[in-house]
């Protein structure tokens, strides 16, 4: 049978892509460029028995994202820079409490209200750092419509696998361009399901790690009873300040991610076999990215590209093997400088890292690319 | 035979944070009360609540507990409330977190009428950070950031709350404990969002610098200018000078949050119009 | 580049510009078996202020979704003519609206120039559907999508109710176009 397909907008995609992954709640406050998210979902979660609310501001819809997802709910707000801003304290609170949920954040313009129809690559870093104190993070970058759906139905997955908030980060570029989708059918992409306690309530225990570094999650109203906090606590998430516990427990949060690194981090290898040159690229810059290589092959020139998919955690091992491979690494990317830094991170001075930065709301072209691969030596 | 109160508190969690002569364990027996006479069940009761000395009050109870963020408990009881409309959910309280920080919150929960019960313990300054004032700190109070008096107005928390639109606002006081359970047993029973404030005492941050001589003193204060709302009508002007009315201020029906978005389900799924 | 057809359509914000490259882009690839990508770029206001939207065909797989060297350009305001201009080919086919553009651009383009706006308000009968005439000439001038194809996205973006009204619009739009050019 042939597949169902659509013309959509990488926004719409996403939306789809979450009620794919069983997603019935969504909290969520208008903002540019991310809105599309909101308008498909107010009209499609309420028909499959769903539930869409407009909170009164962003901090509002990322609480209620979170109070769902405790409800048993898989949950998505969606928001973009000054919106990401506003969430940090409350993802922070995801990630201590342990809260699955996913938040999909178009990168436009920023500091502050910056260019709100100009695409950006910028927030790479507020998502990783953007709420204080340590904490694992996981966050992928769609370059096309199609992912947007896929990476959108990945990110639930990785949030209830691992109970923590997860990112799927597209620029503006790709959030509001249209491209043909091909829709899965139902079971042809894999869904997970949190996993849920087997013991009887009595013996529950939110943050039990004998189960592992992901301990079961009940659901508020179904028979169990326990107490969740952003506060440092024990295994029956009551609060402690006890050194060592403190301890343990922070470094199992990040544990719990970079243990499983290997199986988390997505990426995309391009003629990388005989490459001196490999361009580090994603979202819609890998789109200019791949053109170039292309163009550059034409002109005889050894060049690839590696196109992060994954941007949190890194793809630190993949990089540092590269790194004592070839001549140069490109990095273009609509921001000054972000994922340079963990490029140049990883190829610890063992190949020179040239940046391509653009914050003017443009794209970055294939031109631009290409001359920078003529630029090494 | 006494009250049981052990059967709704978590063993091994007390004793509780709160300071000698605070009246938030009052509270908290009156809001026992209220769910044991409703025969409310722990496992479908969420009790939600910010930050601040109030809100540390559900990690003492046995229910569903969830212990947010400063200001954040009506957001996140909101997002509890949809994925789980048969629970009772209840929110706790002060009122820096309630009226400043989680301001926005508070009149939006109001607006839309979702059923929980928002129990809001005023004790007119924020307790757990030393007594800084609060938007209820009354002007001309000593607070430790109001070292000459506070040049603010303060609040009416439940003007707010009518103003809002919530559909039932409360008001009662630590000293009258045995009207506290009564309060918060018919804001559950309302359908819709329902505030109950609870005039408090905080000894240790406000009493101190506000020349109370102790914590009786405090509490004889609150036995003082509460008036209940049916003698208020039979009262001047003049007489209610300086007088605060209790009771159950204002009572509404109106469409509940849940029931109407159970209608937008039922019309996305082409049912009735 | 080879094998890549690029379209920008442009004008003022509320001319339904996005729109038109929508159709045109779904035309492509969901009816005629190609690939393509429409992306826009628009200012903070609703209506008004110069607005693009730009179609990416192709036969393979598309890259870089947005335009490098034009194809084919659609400009409804003077405005947006002298703006969006300076990347169209040489040769290029550039279509205009006869009263809104006046000046046209110096180089050597395909210039085809009709009362775009008036066709749908006098001819068409709803001023409303000038994208979808707009529409129609750049499938005539183009040929970079069949007609069948435009007309059947056309028809699958519209409410039921102004079906035949769109199905004239753009096939006026096509007929006015191939006149004009003659």
């Amino acid at each position: 049978m042939a597949k169902k397909v659509a013309f959509l907008q990488g926004n719409e995609a996403a939306a789809h892509g979450a009620l794919y992954a069983g997603c019935r709640f969504f909290a969520g406050y208008p903002i540019t460029p991310s809105t599309e998210v909101a308008e498909v979902l107010s009209n499609e979660l309420p028909k499959v028995g769903g539930k869409f609310i407009q909170m009164e501001d962003e901090i509002a819809a990322m609480a209620a994202v979170i109070g769902g997802a405790l409800g048993g709910a898989k949950t998505l707000t969606a928001t973009s820079g000054p919106g990401l801003s506003l969430k940090q304290e409350l993802i922070g609170y995801a990630c201590i409490a342990e809260i699955p949920c996913v938040i999909y954040n178009v990168m436009r313009g920023g500091p502050s209200t910056g260019m709100p129809t100009g695409p950006s690559q910028s927030d790479i870093m507020c998502a990783r750092w953007g709420t204080h104190g340590d904490h694992a993070t996981i966050a992928l970058l769609p370059a096309s419509v199609q992912e947007c759906f896929e990476m959108t139905v990945q990110a639930f997955n990785l949030a209830e696998k691992y109970r923590l908030p997860v990112f799927v980060m597209p620029d503006e570029i790709v959030g509001h361009m249209r491209e043909r989708i091909e829709f899965p059918e139902p079971g042809e992409m894999e869904v997970l399901d949190r996993i849920k306690p087997t013991v009887p309530p009595e013996q529950y225990k939110p943050y039990d790690t004998q189960f592992g570094d992901v301990p079961p999650l009940a659901s508020f109203g179904s028979g169990y009873k326990f107490h969740v906090t952003g506060l440092n606590k024990l295994p029956d998430g009551f609060p402690t300040t006890k050194a060592d516990y403190v301890q343990a427990e922070e470094e199992r949060q990040i544990r719990k991610v970079m243990a499983d690194v290997d199986n988390i981090v997505d990426f995309e290898e391009y003629l990388l076999d005989d490459a001196e040159i490999v361009v580090v690229a994603f979202g819609s810059t890998s789109r200019s990215a791949r053109f170039a290589v292309n163009e550059a092959r034409k002109q005889g020139i050894k060049v690839g590209m590696f196109r992060i998919k994954t941007v949190w955690p890194f793809p630190d091992k993949q990089i540092k093997a590269l790194a004592g491979k070839v001549k140069a690494f490109i990095t273009p990317e609509m921001n000054l400088g972000m994922c340079t830094i963990e490029v140049e991170r990883c190829a610890e001075g063992k190949a020179p890292v040239l940046g391509i930065f653009r914050v003017d709301g443009e794209p970055i072209n294939p031109g631009q690319i290409l001359d920078k691969m003529k630029e090494v030596k | 035979m006494a009250f049981d109160y052990d059967k709704y508190l978590r063993p091994g969690k007390l004793p509780h944070i709160w300071c000698p002569g605070c009246g938030h364990g009052i509270v908290m027996k009156g809001m026992i009360r209220a769910i044991d006479t409703l025969g409310l069940k722990k496992e479908n009761t969420a009790i939600v609540s910010g930050i601040g000395c109030a809100s540390r009050l559900p990690g003492y109870m046995d229910c569903c507990t969830l212990h947010t963020a400063h200001g954040r408990a009506a957001a996140f009881a909101t997002g509890v409330k949809m994925a789980r409309p048969e629970m009772t959910v209840l929110l706790v309280g002060g009122d820096g977190d309630g009226t400043a920080i989680g301001g926005n919150h508070f009149i939006h929960a109001c607006r839309r009428n979702i059923d929980m019960t928002y129990i809001i313990m005023n004790n007119n300054i924020y307790g757990m950070t030393g007594g800084q004032f609060s938007p209820c700190t009354p002007t001309g109070a000593k607070a430790s950031t109001t070292p000459y008096g506070n040049p603010d107005p303060a609040f009416d928390v439940a003007k707010l709350a009518i103003g809002a639109g919530a559909t039932f606002v409360a008001r009662g006081t630590a000293y009258h404990a045995n009207q506290i359970d009564k309060l918060i047993t018919e804001a559950i029973q309302h359908k819709g969002f329902s505030v109950v404030e609870i005039l408090d005492d905080c000894p240790t941050t406000y009493g101190r610098r506000n020349k109370f001589k102790s914590v009786i003193e405090m509490m004889n204060r609150l036995k003082d200018i509460a008036v209940p709302v049916k003698a208020a009508e039979k009262m001047t002007p003049e007489q209610l000078q300086g007088k605060v009315l209790t009771g159950i201020l204002y009572k509404e029906d109106k469409p509940e949050y849940c029931e109407q978005y159970a209608k937008v389900i039922e019309r996305a799924q082409g049912g009735a119009k | 580049m080879s094998g890549r057809y690029e379209l920008r359509f442009s004008g003022a914000g509320g001319q339904g510009l996005i729109l038109a490259g929508v159709i045109m882009a779904e035309a492509a690839s969901i009816y005629d078996g190609k690939q393509a990508v429409q992306s826009q770029s628009y200012g903070p206001e609703a209506r008004g202020g110069a607005s693009k939207s730009e179609v990416i065909i192709s036969e393979g797989p598309v890259d870089y979704p947005k335009a490098t060297h034009v194809d084919a350009l659609l400009a409804l305001t003077q405005e947006a003519c002298d703006k969006y201009v300076h990347d169209l080919k040489e040769g290029g086919v550039l279509l205009l609206d006869s009263d809104l553009v006046q000046k046209h651009p110096a180089g050597k383009y395909n210039i085809t120039s009709f009362p775009i706006i008036n066709t749908a308000k006098n001819e068409v009968g709803r001023e409303i559907v000038a994208n979808i005439v707009a529409l129609g000439a750049m499938v005539a001038l183009t040929g970079v999508v069949s007609r069948e194809a435009a007309e059947k996205a056309v028809l699958s973006r519209v409410p039921e109710a102004f079906l035949e009204l769109n199905k004239k619009a753009f096939n006026t739009g096509y007929e006015k176009a191939l006149e004009a050019k003659k």
